[in-house]
């Protein structure tokens, strides 16, 4: 009788496949790289390579003036832009002391919120691609095209702004600014809507994303997961509700929660926030003043007193937190971002644990990574 | 041996032969032509798109300039691959895509080759393109190529048996394998009407049978980027594709001449029926676009559980059902009847299999409401 060779007895042990995904990968939002470890179709173990879009944004902020740095924030998560030159200047004009006038107050919160919508709806659309279903990001899309085309009108550029400044805002808005976005708004939320018939309840979309990768409550704080993916496992934490910033606490909407910490919740939330940011952006365009939004210190250079300061607003995709640390010159002596991608993706070994490759992309992709921010 | 079937052949068959597989190339090719550009277009006006614009009227000439791209492209070998295994994988693809086609009818006469089991041959030979997927995912020493094999091969092996289960009904039905006789047994109704389930089970399997949404498991983008076809470039890939239209219309006209009556239909006469046979299989074709619009992809383990606990049982019954309906000479309603039962049981599983999630999610949804409607006096009275 001949020996069999003992690695192909059916009871030895599983041969392991390292599986390499990324950084050139369609599924991997960007340039992440996992390295997989599979057992056949299921994931045994991960091992999460960052830095491939490293661009040491925060020494840069050193070497430019206080100015010049908001154009750094725009480039960290390039999907919501104006939520983070909102976090950097409200962290300039803390430790500067600084008054900002209401109606600039006003448009930053209608510009971040819709910001906030154009990037979820970005998600919806990848959520969507990395589950197999084509159609709905283009309905996602042209919603988020309508805000871009939106925000070209009143900062000259579709991504890059560089529109908030210290103690302001670079110009007033365009005259029918109210106007357009009112009419943009309804046709945005028809396309949501549209985009949530087709996607949301879907048979194989529910199967595809329920119950898969479930955090609980306790695990979710433990990672220090921010945002949607945060409120997604049952917890009532927005830092626009919890620690109220500009004029935040002057809107009535609510804080939509997951209740089971799965895919599908991370996915459904944001679908929700859409609505909340839509309800937020009416009132605000209800309340907008009058008045004058240049910033009171002119076009001089910026010298904040020495001194440092933490600021945290909620961005789309969690909790930004912004220390600046100032020596009294010109440049900041350093900035050092929390960036909520970098935190929530350090959930995704935890959450990978025994799911099968196909789970991966979803998983991945309902965490929402901008890897622009995650390596900065 | 040779000598003796070269001796069955004149030359006048000879001839025949040579001029009607030139002919079927030809038309096959200008069929996966027109596909891609249906595709395109379709899929365009499903996602707020106009497809292909450019390219002559409508983008009509957008097929050959995809062609020629495709052609004109670097045919890449990689350096680690089984070179072999590589080359003749895409062959074997397309040549069984191919000699499927020798034996189904457009019309009564309209047919290279009619064998008495045309059905027979043709499931036979549709199982050997699974042996050039994964050779094709195995020769390209790509471990997303060899998953997209192994996935293909336990998939389209699946989903195999469901569709000769309800071939094997039809044929039944039709008490013939001949693909002429079975269009002929559907004068007086078509077999939708008595095998409503039969239709839905072939259509299912036969989506998950030549990999399109929301079965494209097997080299789905956004997880393994093309398994099988991940390291085939230009020429090579085009091959891959041309079989997988071919298939698909393969799929769809298999689907007319069971279920919908193959090529008879009114006013048409000879073989002008050919027309009715295109437009049915055309008709079949938009609506597997029309899925691939609206679905996402399945995993591959629900795939599976999907075609052994709710496919192949169906298929089954499906086979026992025309069997009990044969043998005691019931009038067609009855076989209609237990049909439609058949698709409401199949129904009520896919809704109890797949569709318990979204009941979860409804009892989500109530609780969710539930506990925003709680929080809400107690937000507005705190913030008052």
């Amino acid at each position: 009788m001949t020996q069999i060779p003992e690695n192909i007895m059916p009871n030895s042990e599983p041969v392991e496949m390292l599986l390499n995904m990324g950084p050139q990968h369609p599924s991997t939002h960007g340039v992440f790289r996992m390295v997989l470890w599979v057992d056949g179709e299921k994931i045994v173990d991960v091992v999460p390579h960052i830095g491939y879009l490293h661009r040491g944004s925060e020494k840069l902020c050193e070497g430019e003036q206080y100015n010049q740095v908001i154009t750094l924030f725009d480039r960290m998560d390039y999907i919501a832009n104006f939520n983070n030159e909102h976090v950097y200047v409200r962290a300039v004009e803390k430790l500067m002391g600084l008054e900002v006038s209401e109606r600039s107050e006003y448009i930053r919160v209608i510009l971040c919120e819709l910001n906030r919508i154009a990037s979820h709806m970005l998600f919806i659309a990848t959520m969507g691609l990395d589950a197999g279903a084509m159609t709905p990001s283009m309905f996602c899309f042209r919603g988020r095209e309508r805000i871009q085309g939106l925000f070209e009108s009143v900062s000259g550029a579709r991504m890059m702004h560089n529109y908030f400044r210290i103690g302001g805002l670079k110009e007033d808005v365009p005259d029918d600014f109210v106007h357009q976005v009112r009419e943009v708004l309804d046709l945005v939320k028809k396309d949501t809507e549209e985009s949530d018939k087709l996607l949301s309840f879907n048979e194989i979309f529910l199967a595809r994303l329920k119950n898969i990768a479930v955090m609980s409550a306790e695990d979710a704080i433990d990672f220090g997961l921010t945002g949607p993916c945060l409120r997604a496992s049952g917890v009532d934490y927005d830092v626009r509700k919890a620690a109220p910033y500009s004029v935040y606490d002057r809107f009535d909407f609510d804080v939509p929660i997951g209740l089971d910490g799965d895919c599908w919740d991370r996915y459904y939330l944001r679908v929700q926030e859409v609505y909340q940011s839509i309800r937020i952006v009416e009132q605000a365009l209800e309340q907008l003043p009058s008045g004058d939004v240049a910033s009171s210190l002119g076009r001089r250079l910026l010298r904040p007193p020495a001194g440092e300061v933490y600021v945290r607003g909620e961005n789309p995709r969690g909790e930004l937190g912004v220390y600046l640390n100032s020596d009294g010159t010109d440049r900041p002596y350093r900035i050092k971002v929390r960036p909520p991608s970098f935190c929530n993706l350090s959930s995704l070994k935890h959450m990978l644990k025994d799911s099968w490759i196909a789970d991966s992309v979803v998983i991945l992709g309902a965490l929402d990574i901008v890897l622009g921010e995650v390596d900065r | 041996m040779l000598e003796a079937i070269l001796l069955t052949i004149s030359l006048d068959d000879f001839i025949w032969i040579i001029v009607g597989l030139f002919a079927m190339f030809t038309c096959l090719s200008i069929v996966v032509l027109s596909l891609t550009w249906l595709e395109r277009k379709v899929l365009g006006r499903l996602q707020l798109r106009l497809g292909p614009t450019r390219t002559g009227p409508m983008g009509l000439m957008q097929p050959i300039a995809d062609a020629l791209k495709l052609i004109l492209k670097e045919d890449i070998v990689p350096a680690s691959s089984e070179k072999a295994l590589f080359w003749v994988a895409p062959v074997i693809v397309v040549i069984s895509a191919f000699m499927i086609w020798v034996t189904i009818p457009g019309t009564q006469t309209a047919v290279i080759q009619n064998l008495d089991l045309g059905l027979f041959y043709i499931i036979a030979f549709s199982v050997i393109g699974i042996l050039g997927l994964v050779l094709a995912g195995w020769g390209s020493a790509n471990k997303y190529g060899t998953l997209g094999g192994l996935r293909a091969a336990a998939q389209l092996i699946s989903y195999e048996i469901p569709i000769i289960m309800v071939a094997i009904s039809v044929a039944m039905l039709a008490q013939s394998l001949d693909l002429r006789e079975i269009v002929d047994g559907q004068n007086d109704y078509i077999y939708v009407f008595v095998q409503p389930l039969g239709l839905v089970l072939f259509f299912i399997a036969g989506l998950a049978e030549v990999g399109r949404t929301p079965f494209d498991i097997y080299f789905a983008e956004s997880e393994i980027v093309g398994g099988p076809f991940v390291e085939y470039s230009g020429a090579h890939w085009s091959v891959f594709f041309l079989a997988e239209y071919i298939n698909t219309f393969a799929i769809a006209a298999l689907m007319v001449i069971l279920f919908l009556g193959g090529w008879s239909g009114p006013v048409l006469s000879g073989n002008w029926e050919i027309i009715w046979f295109l437009g049915k299989v055309y008709v079949v074709i938009m609506v597997i676009f029309w899925v691939r619009g609206t679905f996402p992809r399945l995993r591959i383990d629900q795939l599976m559980a999907f075609a052994w606990k709710v496919m192949v049982p169906m298929s089954f019954l499906s086979v026992v059902m025309t069997a009990v309906y044969q043998f005691y000479d019931w009038p067609a309603w009855s076989l209609t009847a237990m049909s439609s039962a058949g698709l409401a049981v199949v129904g009520l599983l896919i809704f109890k299999k797949m569709t318990a999630p979204s009941k979860l999610v409804a009892e989500v949804k109530a609780r969710r409401e539930a506990l925003e409607a709680q929080r809400r006096p107690a937000a507005s009275g705190g913030g008052d």
